[in-house]
């Protein structure tokens, strides 16, 4: 799948390294700012609170 | 030979030991993939959710240290003038609630660590509990009230803010600073509980319906450590109070002079 995509990129060799280190990024990215929160909502290894007040 | 006869079906493979090959191999990236994710998770959770929680933290304080110079400007000029002032100030000030994650004060607890200064914000939410601090259960009295002030923290992650709490010390001084000015509390002792022992945040803590003489100060964090199925409380009596305008205890005046930035 990987190697697939990697010899789909367009462009040599060192743009082809560059485009795929890019898009590494862009999804360790999105992975903190949307995935991770959204999955420690439904793993709660870490609440603190007492009882049902925790609610808002 | 044998490699002869090993090679000829590989180079002309059918379609269906194509597609299955291709397939195992694509299943196989996806789940190295997949773990790969759940390690990032994990160092995100116990690692990165602190350097955000800390930067937001002292962010917050920067605020309400800001908020504090333009409410009373005199806090410092007063400070000097009254240095042999009697200790005591009469009943506390007790400060109005404040909104949904609106800044209560800053809690310093020397125990933890010279520079221990968090934020106490208002509600125990996720979103106050992992970026904001300190949560204060709205339910809950104000800082000095006679009753059960309670606050929520991390034991792990997000700040890890009550990290320490299990070395607190009988006697041991936690102090709260609002707008109001310095509520000194001398911390009694530890329990471990269950997550629904609401009784915990009862006006006079696990008594229900008992009437309220002494002001508490009620600290509830994860137990165990990188776990969650208890919780830990820490119980702490109100000692002492200063107004704003007497200027910190002495013993963290370096502290709180660090932290709202002034002398």
């Amino acid at each position: 799948m990987y190697a697939w995509l990697f010899r789909h990129l367009p462009g040599p060799l060192w743009l082809r390294i560059v485009t795929s280190l890019v898009l590494v990024a862009v999804a360790l990215v999105l992975m903190v700012q949307f995935l991770f929160p959204w999955m420690s909502e439904y793993t709660q290894f870490t609440d603190s609170t007492i009882g049902s007040v925790s609610q808002p | 030979m044998v490699l002869q006869e090993k090679a000829r079906p590989a180079a002309a493979p059918r379609a269906g030991v194509v597609f299955l090959r291709g397939t195992i191999q694509v299943l196989g990236e996806l789940l190295i993939t997949a773990g790969i994710i759940l390690l990032l998770f994990v160092a995100w959770q116990l690692w990165w959710t602190n350097v955000e929680s800390d930067a937001k933290q002292s962010e917050v304080i920067k605020e309400f240290a800001q908020d504090l110079g333009t409410a009373a400007p005199a806090t410092t000029d007063d400070a000097p003038a009254t240095p042999a002032a009697p200790e005591d100030f009469g009943p506390p000030v007790v400060g109005a609630a404040p909104g949904h994650a609106g800044t209560i004060g800053i809690m310093y607890i020397p125990r933890f660590g010279e520079n221990y200064t968090r934020p106490i914000v208002q509600g125990t939410s996720q979103d106050v509990l992992d970026t904001l601090g300190l949560g204060h259960y709205s339910n809950t009295a104000m800082p000095g009230a006679v009753g059960n002030f309670a606050v929520a923290g991390h034991r792990q992650t997000h700040g890890a803010v009550l990290d320490n709490i299990h070395t607190l010390v009988p006697g041991d001084k936690i102090y709260v600073q609002t707008k109001d000015g310095y509520y000194v509390y001398a911390f009694r002792n530890n329990q471990i509980v269950m997550p629904s022992r609401t009784d915990v945040l009862e006006p006079v803590p696990t008594q229900p319906g008992v009437t309220p003489t002494e002001s508490f100060l009620t600290m509830t964090s994860c137990n165990p450590r990188f776990g969650a199925e208890e919780r830990i409380i820490a119980y702490a009596l109100l000692d002492s109070w200063r107004p704003a305008s007497a200027g910190p205890p002495a013993e963290i005046a370096a502290q709180v002079a660090a932290a709202t930035g002034r002398g």
